[in-house]
């Protein structure tokens, strides 16, 4: 059974970036594409370079749909699904993030 | 089958040519080959020799890359000069008494000066001017001089006039006709010639006939006598007064020479011996010889292709010529004077900007026959494909070299209609068929044409006509050339900068909207983010533009494989203290960082977590160190040598030039990164010609070299422009700087830059020295507004509170990423490999 974690401030990620979040022991990026509270989480690890930087790349769109460029290499993964643009084997695991009276929540 | 002996005999620039020929079109281990080079040295660019007085060496005159010669077997025989040939047993006997047999024999014996035979030209103040030799000589006597004279207005007598300015003593040209360049001009252009060179500070003397040269004077050395009665005082004198063939040792052994001198050669370059061949200055084809390196370059490729049963032949040669001589642009071509009967002329004087064309057509105004440009050649490549090729010319012909204010578009030369055998770089013999090849091999850029079929890098007079067949045959395979930031916008970086510049847009998403359409991508983000920053200098990580920047700028270092950072301090001119020094080994102990002397003569701290490094620039900060900005597309550094506050050649302080342009230029976000090296003396230890900004040391001041590069594609930096006080070298600076940074396409360094630029470093001088465009104002304007606007990324960071949070590894926990591990290697530490990691990860499972 699933539950819902607080994060931080939604005023903690600045639009357009991402932030990295510890969840029981695990690596998620959180990004904030707009100044909205729409937001995404994927795993943070490179699953390239075993590099936990997702967090910190540029998210960027293609096909219509929002990706993260990782910051050593550029491939891109949907925020989404999760899936690798450049890699169709590769996928990263994606989480349910919400925003909760201004607070940022994670299913984990 | 044994070898075929072939012996070369003189290597010039065209018997260098022949065995570059040979060796693309034969399989050259079916040769013996042996080269006589009379000279101390292989064949160099004797075209451009009076570059040898502006800090060049004879190593960079030199035509033969390094090891050239080693690598195909060809033995040359440097400093050794055939003497006799024997050609019933088809041997040669050189002066050290060596014996050489032969298959065949070519015989590039080139030509020598002609000195016309007046009384006191043996004086040991008399030079000819052919030889890095005689430079050298010239170069010693113009030491001890105050005034020096060329003998001959024409072609080359110009070009040494140029040296002797180079050098620093006043110039005077005699000439015997009343026209400079009698051969290549009408009296117009030859008068137009003249009153620019005399700008110059030359001082021209025509119609004068030299009687004598008498070896005393009042002012100077020696005093020339003319035939007018009048006299001229001057220390030194260099005859330039024509040349002849060197047809010596051919006469000797028998082969039949012309009338006039040469080496008498069929339309295949065979001799009256049908083993032995002659090519350029020393041949003489019907009746004629060539003084011109073109025409010797066709003849040494008939001469392999006949050697090797290929069909060729050599059919004359076009005497037009297009050079630059003091710095004036003269083009020549065809009848320039106009001989042919019932030909017409076509004329433009411009006497504000000296500028004189003139086109010579055919009586029914159809062809081209010839033609002359003073002080703009432009139309020469067009212009002289109309003429080679027998084009028909437009209905107006006079539309052909009109300048563009003058209204009605030039016509466009149809380059469509230029047969695929039209030699377009006559430098490298580059067909339009080759070009077209090229472009259909996929190299879509004016800098890959260039790599591949090394168009355009000899004089460089064809670049226009190049790109326009470039741009022809793209058109036609249907290849779209779109320098399109990304699919979010249509507009090249040029472009984007000038609207961001002109329209004052400050944000992404403001530019996004007006000329963008979606979200934006990891391509255009961080190349408007870098606009942004040249033209406003805001914060990289402020709110607005923070989710623009790169990898590097993100964090304001250097992200390394595992995701750890390099902190790179400033170390302007490479120059750092013993205590700046202690800090940093301190800081660098306290953080466990692996501690490296990077390439840009500064030290490098890697390993740094995120969450540490706005600790880490505190303490640095205090300390007196500010951001290097390694992590950004700016100005990286000046390598400096020691210069002549220590060295004991230097000649100006390096180090105090290369912290000022650090200092200057530091922080600007420029299209891609960009190095600066100054060295203090001709030596260059700060390899100054390697780097986006090269700055070398002369007595009289600073020579200053644009758009060198190390790295993946070594480029040599060009010289923009020479001996310069600090004043102006820092206000040509500030104006290449920010034309580089308007003008420059995605991503582009200065290298590749100055490569796709119409008309290379000599438009790059046009707009930097002489104000061209007319923007120069702006340009310091705009830099002196960015360099007035400098902080350190950094201490704006290690102070506010908000940044800190965006620092640390995670949003909700202040642990350090697990994930990063180091093992030991060299006494110091390196990341964990992938493996090494997922070994490391099972343990941790184990435990957990």
């Amino acid at each position: 059974m699933s539950k819902w974690i607080n994060v931080c401030q939604l005023n903690d990620i600045t639009p357009k970036t991402g932030v990295c979040a510890l969840i029981n022991g695990k690596q998620v990026a959180i990004f904030r594409p707009r100044d909205n509270d729409e937001l995404f989480a994927i795993d943070n690890m490179d699953p390239f370079a075993k590099s936990n930087v997702l967090s910190r790349g540029i998210i960027c769109e293609h096909d219509e749909q929002l990706w993260v460029a990782s910051p050593l290499k550029k491939q891109r993964f949907n925020l989404t699904t999760g899936q690798c643009l450049e890699n169709d084997l590769v996928a990263l695991a994606t989480y349910k993030v919400r925003v909760n009276k201004d607070a940022v929540e994670i299913s984990a | 089958m044994s070898k075929v002996r072939l012996v070369i005999i003189g290597n010039g620039m065209v018997g260098h040519r022949y065995i570059e020929d040979l060796v693309e079109k034969a399989e050259i281990e079916n040769f013996d080959v042996t080269v006589f080079c009379e000279e101390p040295r292989v064949a160099y660019d004797r075209v451009h020799l009076s570059s040898y007085f502006s800090h060049h060496t004879a190593d960079e005159l030199s035509l033969v890359k390094e090891g050239f010669y080693d690598k195909h077997n060809i033995n040359v025989l440097i400093g050794e000069r055939a003497i006799n040939i024997n050609r019933s047993q088809k041997i040669i006997y050189s002066n050290s008494g060596r014996e050489i047999k032969y298959d065949k024999l070519v015989m590039a014996t080139g030509s020598k000066p002609w000195v016309p035979p007046i009384k006191g030209n043996e004086s040991k103040d008399c030079f000819v001017y052919r030889t890095i030799e005689d430079l050298k000589t010239i170069e010693a006597t113009a030491k001890r001089s105050k005034s020096g004279v060329v003998i001959g207005g024409g072609l080359l007598g110009l070009e040494a006039a140029g040296a002797l300015k180079a050098l620093g003593v006043e110039t005077h040209v005699i000439e015997f006709s009343p026209v400079l360049m009698a051969e290549q001009l009408d009296r117009e252009g030859g008068e137009q010639l003249r009153k620019k060179i005399e700008k110059l500070g030359v001082q021209v003397h025509t119609s004068k006939n030299t009687l004598e040269i008498v070896a005393k004077g009042e002012t100077a050395r020696n005093t020339m006598m003319f035939a007018d009665g009048t006299t001229l005082e001057v220390d030194f004198i260099v005859f330039s007064t024509g040349i002849r063939p060197q047809d010596k040792l051919a006469h000797q052994s028998g082969l039949a020479t012309g009338r006039r001198g040469g080496i008498t050669i069929s339309d295949h370059c065979i001799t009256s011996d049908s083993d032995v061949y002659a090519i350029g200055e020393c041949a003489s084809w019907n009746e004629q010889f060539f003084g011109l390196v073109a025409p010797g370059y066709k003849m040494a490729q008939v001469a392999v292709d006949h050697l090797l049963g290929n069909d060729n032949a050599f059919e004359g040669a076009d005497m037009s010529a297009k050079l630059k001589l003091l710095g004036v642009k003269v083009g020549s071509i065809g009848d320039a004077n106009g001989r042919t009967p019932g030909c017409k002329s076509f004329v433009y004087l411009n006497e504000t900007e000296e500028v004189y064309k003139r086109i010579i057509v055919s009586e029914d105004g159809k062809k081209l026959l010839g033609a002359v440009l003073i002080g703009d050649t432009s139309d020469y490549g067009s212009l002289l494909q109309l003429k080679l090729n027998d084009m028909d010319l437009p209905e107006h012909p006079d539309s052909l070299i009109l300048p563009a204010h003058a209204g009605g578009d030039k016509p466009a030369m149809g380059v469509e209609a230029l047969p695929d055998a039209a030699v377009l770089c006559s430098c490298f013999d580059v067909t339009k068929g080759k070009i077209a090849a090229a472009v259909a091999d996929g190299h879509t850029t004016m800098g890959e044409i260039k790599a591949v079929t090394k168009a355009g890098t000899g004089c460089g007079g064809c670049v226009p006509l190049i790109t326009q067949v470039l741009n022809s045959e793209l058109a036609k395979s249907g290849i779209e050339v779109k320098n399109h930031l990304c699919s979010h916008f249509e507009y090249s970086r040029q472009e984007l900068f000038h609207l961001i510049r002109i329209e004052g847009i400050k944000t992404f998403e403001e530019l996004l909207t007006k000329y963008g359409k979606g979200y934006g991508c990891e391509f255009c983000k961080p190349i408007v983010g870098s606009i942004l920053a040249s033209c406003w200098g805001d914060h990289v990580l402020s709110r607005d533009n923070v989710g623009l920047q790169d990898t590097h700028d993100n964090f304001l270092g250097n992200m390394q494989k595992d995701g750890t950072y390099s902190v790179i301090p400033r170390m302007a001119g490479g120059e750092v203290t013993p205590q700046a020094l202690a800090v940093l080994a301190e800081v660098a102990a306290e953080y466990n960082l692996y501690t490296k002397i990077t390439g840009a003569q500064r030290i490098g701290l890697f390993g740094a977590h995120k969450g540490d490094l706005p600790t880490i620039w505190k303490k640095l900060i205090a300390a007196g160190y500010e951001t290097g900005q390694a992590y950004a597309k700016a100005l990286r550094m000046a390598k400096t040598c020691v210069g002549s506050t220590w060295c004991r050649f230097g000649v100006q302080d390096s180090v105090a030039l290369g912290v000022l342009l650090e200092n200057r230029y530091k922080g600007i976000r420029t299209p891609h990164k960009m190095k600066f090296g100054v060295s203090g003396c001709t030596r260059e230890c700060a390899e100054a010609q390697g780097k986006d900004l090269g700055i070398i040391a002369t007595d009289a001041g600073w020579n200053m070299y644009v758009c060198g590069n190390g790295g993946m594609s070594p480029r040599h930096a060009d010289l923009l422009a020479s001996d310069l006080d600090e004043a102006t070298l820092l206000q040509y600076v500030d104006r290449f700087m920010m034309f580089y940074i308007r003008t420059a396409d995605k991503l582009q360094r200065t290298s590749v830059w100055m490569d796709n630029l119409d008309g290379g470093v000599d438009y790059l001088r046009e707009v930097v020295v002489n104000d061209k465009l007319g923007i120069n104002a702006q340009l310091e304007t705009d830099i002196n507004k960015l360099i007035g606007e400098f902080k350190c990324e950094w201490s704006d960071v290690v102070d506010s509170e908000e940044q800190q949070t965006r620092f640390a590894h995670f949003i909700n926990s202040k642990e350090h990423d697990s994930n990063v591990r180091f093992v030991p290697a060299r006494d110091q530490h390196r990341p964990a490999t992938i493996a090494e990691k997922d070994t490391y990860a099972i343990t941790v499972g184990e435990h957990a």
